[in-house]
């Protein structure tokens, strides 16, 4: 053992080394969340929670679950193809799911960054329609939006200059907005709309 | 307790496998969503969009956008005839700033776009959003693996680990990341990843009137996309920095940067 005779002082450095080693695993297993390089290098419970944040529109399919009149009307006009939701806005807002338990690391990130007040419950007309009653869009303004004569819009689309086309008159005045087209159209109204009755 | 080396042997790595299954915890309550089988992107079919800012509107309902930022946006391009007609040289085409398209975005193209009357050239809107790009620039910059390319393709950042150091808005070359000014880190378009992983299309999507936004699924054999690809010459943004955008636009002009 001639070999460690004068070795004592590089055992309790090697021993400094293995105690600061052990020390660091101990703290990348409580600073390193659990997740982490589940997928790749990057937290993979981050999708989970992504995933959670609650959706405002419906989708059309909700709505017609209901409202299959509407539906069908709507499938028979030139404004088939346009969501519910496009016109009437979003009518879905699910209620917060419940807070998981915190982990050692979010209660670490919670003590440094102050965590936000939770969203106040809000149950809209898709969830519980009695609860609120979608506000009607008024078609003055929704209509234009789309519909207002741009040379920047796509020639085939129908476009018309309102203040000319109508005469401040509203929209659903003459065109119903779930089926827009007019069947008997009045021939000073079509011909006002340049690629209006198509 | 009387152990030999032999039971010593066994045990020891039994007892890692254990505390390896005790440290995973509980896995994540069974849907019926599997990453592995999707692969997301979304269409921009330039033809049909009217600069209505359905879209725009939408996600910052959908999202909680906060004002003057953009997860999605619009932008009106007008290239002149004198412009497309008369170059003079190749400078012209290339480096004139006179020759460069007229581009307008008036607050994200949120409440339209003011009518156009010149009616010489050319118009078109261009919808922009994060491309989901398939080797994406903006997570390989990030130093603490905050953003990355998710399993199903939606490069999403993990807002809980990220620092805020904006190196992800300068990396991606399409300008498509900010930093939330109250939450003070880096935020974008998810892809409706909290929709799509319900079966749901994305809000833009659901609200846009004309159908000028698809969302598209490659790995999905049903999906129409595959017969689109097919049929129509797509393109994506910025091709030579082959960052693998899965934000592909039908009837693309070149003068669209």
């Amino acid at each position: 053992m001639s070999v460690f005779k004068d070795a004592g002082h590089l055992f309790r450095f090697a021993g400094l080394f293995v105690l600061a080693f052990l020390i660091f695993l101990v703290v990348r297993h409580y600073v390193v969340p659990r997740s982490f390089g589940q997928y790749g290098h990057y937290r993979g419970a981050a999708m989970g929670e992504i995933a959670a944040h609650p959706a405002k529109f419906a989708g059309h399919e909700t709505c017609e679950a209901c409202h299959s009149d509407v539906a069908d009307k709507k499938s028979k006009g030139k404004h088939a193809h346009v969501n519910c939701e496009a016109c009437h806005g979003a009518q879905f807002q699910r209620l917060p799911a419940p807070a998981a338990k915190p982990n050692l690391y979010e209660r670490f990130v919670a003590l440094i960054v102050p965590p936000a007040p939770p969203d106040p419950p809000l149950l809209l007309h898709a969830e519980d329609p009695t609860s609120v009653k979608p506000v009607l869009p008024d078609t003055s303004v929704l209509c234009v939006r789309c519909h207002t004569a741009s040379a920047a819009k796509p020639k085939g689309f129908p476009q018309v200059v309102p203040a000319d086309h109508s005469n401040g008159m509203p929209c659903d005045t003459c065109h119903q907005p779930h089926n827009p087209g007019m069947d008997a159209p009045p021939a000073e109204t079509a011909a006002k709309a340049p690629g209006g009755a198509k | 307790m009387n152990l030999n080396r032999r039971q010593m042997l066994i045990l020891l790595p039994a007892a890692a496998i254990a505390w390896k299954a005790v440290l995973a915890g509980t896995p994540e309550e069974a849907s019926n969503y599997t990453m592995s089988d999707h692969w997301w992107g979304m269409l921009i079919d330039i033809p049909k969009c009217i600069g209505c800012g359905n879209c725009v509107r939408a996600c910052q309902t959908e999202n909680d956008v906060p004002d003057g930022y953009f997860r999605t946006w619009v932008e009106r391009y007008h290239v002149s005839d004198w412009k497309m007609e008369n170059p003079q040289n190749i400078h012209d085409i290339m480096t004139n700033p006179l020759t460069d398209p007229e581009v307008i975005s008036p607050d994200g193209g949120k409440e339209g776009f003011p009518v156009a009357t010149d009616t010489s050239g050319k118009y078109f809107f261009v919808p922009k959003m994060c491309n989901h790009c398939a080797d994406s620039p903006c997570t390989q910059v990030c130093p603490v693996g905050a953003t990355f390319i998710a399993p199903d393709g939606v490069v999403l950042v993990d807002q809980k680990y990220c620092l805020g150091c904006a190196y992800c808005v300068q990396a991606c070359p399409y300008g498509c990341r900010y930093v939330h000014p109250e939450k003070r880190v880096a935020d974008k378009c998810t892809l409706c990843y909290h929709r799509i992983t319900k079966g749901l299309t994305t809000a833009c999507c659901e609200a846009c009137p004309t159908g000028a936004r698809q969302l598209f699924d490659l790995k999905n054999p049903k999906d129409p996309i595959h017969e689109f690809l097919k049929t129509h010459s797509v393109q994506v943004l910025k091709p030579q920095m082959a960052t693998g955008a899965k934000l592909f636009y039908n009837d693309l002009d070149g003068s669209v940067r």
